[in-house]
């Protein structure tokens, strides 16, 4: 290829990517929107006469906002308590891999551990309760949703901190707390009046991404969520698996009632943020230095974090050892023996779900790392600076709820006869893998020293070749970890699975939560072992190969 | 012994390479310098003095302020101020604002403390400043507002951090002497950390290297 062909076609990187983005979600919106509307918006009309809309909506709004609101105060008590401490890298150790969980095998893990008849209940029994049945508690599937709001929670947090420990040399946090520290200040007082404000300008969209999220998952509300009635996003996947064509406007109406909400909700967000902003500044004026806060936060940063990830942990230690459990009876703290029958009778379609999952994961991958790449390349060797709308784009697949755009793209997906196919699946999942991969890889790449660019063009190579054969091979590492970000992304895909689909792609994580409602925990166990295994794995690569790779290369080591 | 920094047989290690040997008496008033090109001890021997050295490090000896051993307290109990190579100034704070954070709680009232912060803006020829953005301050303008917020904060002895190499010559002098001014007024012990012999002699101190050595007579 001539290099004024490859710089044009780099050109239209950028532009192509984020129309990848926008266009889907644009689409499927209005594909939601036409059936919703049509008869005079007659569906909207049946939707408000279902009792369960109040309810169904304030659990939305409840779960998501509350989610929402308790993983960003965690986050940032962690992180004004802890940071450059030893105690911090511990807590790093313990919250990160936990970011690679798909939401379905958490909410697994969580609901084998809080249910009636699950490991808490167990222990406890029956020399302290005195059960010798399940008790008939309403533990699992609470009507408040708090079950749903504690998984919610133990997927977030991860989340939130790994994108503020990115922020944080963004901001100069380090000099900045200093600065606080030798003022007098104690560590949260100096942490929200000076780092605080600019951390959350980093951290807005990320938090976005999570309240929408919160307020319309759909896999872990069918799994720790109330049911009678369930969350407003739940009912609406209810509906649309319904025949009947009015069950589906109703859904569709439905889901129109679910973005609202959303952008509802944002936009209280949005100012309950600008109220506490000027409250830190007010409060900054007065100088109390507030040391005495610093001790009971540490306790409660700490035993939240303990008590989130350690009931996650537990909970998925507790669904591997069922997937071998032989006899298990209430109130047995352990299984009486260990077989691997559940994995012998279930291989056959437990590898043909891997072999589909993995499929779809990697051509989903391989995709966005080749977009973002191209995205990358182009920025750096055509000079363009990113904009923050550019940005914003790229995360409008995470703030567009899936209930509001992929129901619209499931008619689409349908009317031009790709539903039910699994490359279809695959490029629904994309819209989802690539701002991840995007954002995984982005900073290493923007981070890369120039200098070798330089030196090496005035060598004569093109910027093709420094391409390929210089920033590549050294951004190994990050392309490897942003490709296991994708993978575990893609494998953790509910709704675009089941929807684009159409029921007939089976993904290790829709079987799980097909078998969920299911009692049989031995086969629900293996399922999310799977689900945990294929992006430990890939993670798991993307630390071996370099290392392996680099053996002889000290100054390529630890550069992740 | 009161307003004195002391610094008793500090020693600071990495691995088998002594970084800092420092027994040094500072009075209340007078600046002591520690000079020596970068990578010699200078920042060591400063995050040892405000509890923030990494660790790795290996460090015995004392530490006394005003006679009390303060080795072993945290960074926000020293009450030891310090101003950065930069200003750091909050940038989401006005002027105003940043100086407030600096005052201590004891100064109640906002009109009490409003009437401090416009007093010392007056005082360092920034009258009027209260309500700007610090991002469209000069650079010596930005230093002067750093040393007020730090001296705000009545600490007992004040360390800079090579806080001139940032300015261009010409109001490096300048502002030099703003500091030194500042730092005789409030009567406690500097230490000044530089690896300029012009910053050095302009302090008027005794000036050392990070291993105790006497370097300017």
């Amino acid at each position: 290829m001539t290099e004024r062909r490859s710089r044009g076609l780099l050109r239209l990187a950028p532009p192509l990517t984020l129309g990848l983005m926008a266009a889907p979600v644009l689409a499927g919106v209005a594909g939601t929107a036409l059936p919703a509307l049509r008869d005079g918006a007659a569906a909207f009309a049946t939707l408000a006469q279902w009792p369960g809309l109040p309810r169904a909506a304030a659990l939305s709004l409840g779960t998501g906002l509350a989610a929402t609101a308790l993983s960003l105060l965690l986050t940032i008590l962690i992180l004004a308590a802890f940071a450059g401490t030893p105690t911090f890298a511990r807590i790093r150790r313990m919250i990160a891999p936990l970011l690679s969980v798909p939401h379905a095998a958490a909410a697994l893990g969580l609901a084998f551990l809080i249910a009636p008849s699950g490991w808490i209940a167990r222990a406890l029994s029956p020399w302290l309760t005195g059960w010798d049945q399940p008790p008939n508690l309403l533990i699992l599937n609470d009507p408040y949703g708090l079950s749903l709001t504690l998984g919610l929670i133990a997927k977030e947090l991860p989340f939130l901190l790994l994108m503020a420990l990115a922020a944080l040399p963004q901001i100069d946090a380090d000099r900045r707390l200093t600065a606080a520290a030798t003022l007098g200040y104690g560590r949260i007082a100096g942490f929200c009046l000076t780092t605080l404000p600019a951390l959350y300008a980093q951290l807005r969209l990320p938090v976005y991404a999570v309240l929408a999220y919160g307020m319309t998952v759909v896999d872990m509300a069918m799994i720790l969520g109330p049911s009678l009635p369930p969350t407003l996003s739940t009912q609406i996947v209810l509906w649309m698996a319904e025949a009947s064509l009015m069950q589906r406007d109703t859904a569709a109406a439905a889901a129109l009632l679910q973005l609202a909400l959303v952008l509802a909700a944002l936009g209280c967000w949005r100012l309950m943020e600008m109220a506490a902003r000027r409250a830190l500044v007010a409060l900054a004026f007065h100088g109390q230095r507030r040391t005495r806060l610093d001790r009971p936060a540490a306790t409660l940063a700490l035993t939240a974090t303990v008590v989130t990830a350690g009931s996650l942990t537990l909970g998925l230690a507790g669904l591997a050892l069922w997937s071998f459990a032989g006899l298990w009876q209430f109130p047995n703290a352990l299984p009486t023996g260990l077989t691997l029958r559940t994995w012998m009778t279930a291989w056959p379609s437990l590898t043909a779900t891997l072999t589909t999952t993995l499929a779809i994961a990697t051509l989903a991958t391989l995709a966005a790392l080749a977009l973002t790449l191209a995205c990358l390349q182009a920025e750096a060797q055509l000079r363009l600076t990113p904009t923050s709308r550019a940005l914003t784009l790229l995360y409008l697949p995470l703030l567009v709820p899936q209930v509001a755009f992929l129901p619209g793209l499931q008619v689409l997906a349908f009317s031009t006869g790709i539903e039910g196919t699994a490359a279809a699946v695959a490029a629904s999942h994309l819209i989802f893998v690539l701002p991840y991969v995007f954002l995984s890889l982005a900073g290493p790449f923007r981070a890369w020293d120039n200098r070798i660019a330089i030196s090496a063009a005035t060598l004569g190579a093109s910027p093709t070749r420094i391409f390929w054969r210089l920033r590549l091979p050294m951004l190994l590492a990050p392309v490897l970890t942003a490709a296991a970000v994708g993978l575990s992304v893609s494998v953790g895909q509910y709704l675009p699975t089941l929807l684009i689909g159409g029921g007939r792609i089976e993904t290790l994580t829709t079987e799980a939560v097909a078998l969920s409602s299911g009692g049989n925990r031995r086969l629900i166990g293996a399922y999310a072992m799977l689900q945990l295994a294929l992006p430990a794995m890939a993670f798991g690569a993307a630390l071996a190969l370099p290392a392996l790779l680099w053996r002889n290369r000290r100054a390529m080591r630890g550069l992740a | 012994m009161t307003g004195t920094l002391e610094m008793q047989g500090l020693k600071i290690t990495l691995g088998d390479r002594t970084l800092v040997d420092l027994t040094i008496t500072i009075p209340a008033g007078q600046i002591v310098t520690i000079m020596g090109p970068s990578g010699s001890g200078k920042s060591t021997a400063l995050a040892a003095l405000t509890g923030t050295l990494a660790p790795g490090f290996r460090m015995s000896g004392r530490i006394l302020m005003n006679g009390k051993d303060i080795t072993a307290l945290p960074t926000r109990a020293r009450n030891i101020g310090l101003m950065f190579q930069d200003a750091v100034l909050f940038p989401h704070l006005s002027v105003g604002h940043n100086l407030a954070f600096g005052l201590p709680p004891h100064i109640r009232g906002r009109v009490a403390r409003q009437a401090r912060v416009d007093q010392a803006l007056t005082s360092a020829g920034l009258s009027g400043f209260a309500p700007r953005d610090p991002a469209t301050l000069s650079g010596g303008q930005k230093a002067r507002v750093a040393l007020l917020r730090t001296l705000l904060a009545e600490p007992c002895a004040l360390l800079l951090d090579e806080p001139f190499s940032r300015l261009d010559t010409d109001l490096r002098a300048q502002f030099r002497s703003f500091v030194f001014d500042r730092a005789a007024q409030a009567g406690i012990p500097t230490l000044l950390i530089t690896h300029d012999s012009d910053d050095a002699r302009a302090a008027g101190g005794p000036v050392l290297n990070p291993l105790g050595k006497a370097l300017l007579p």
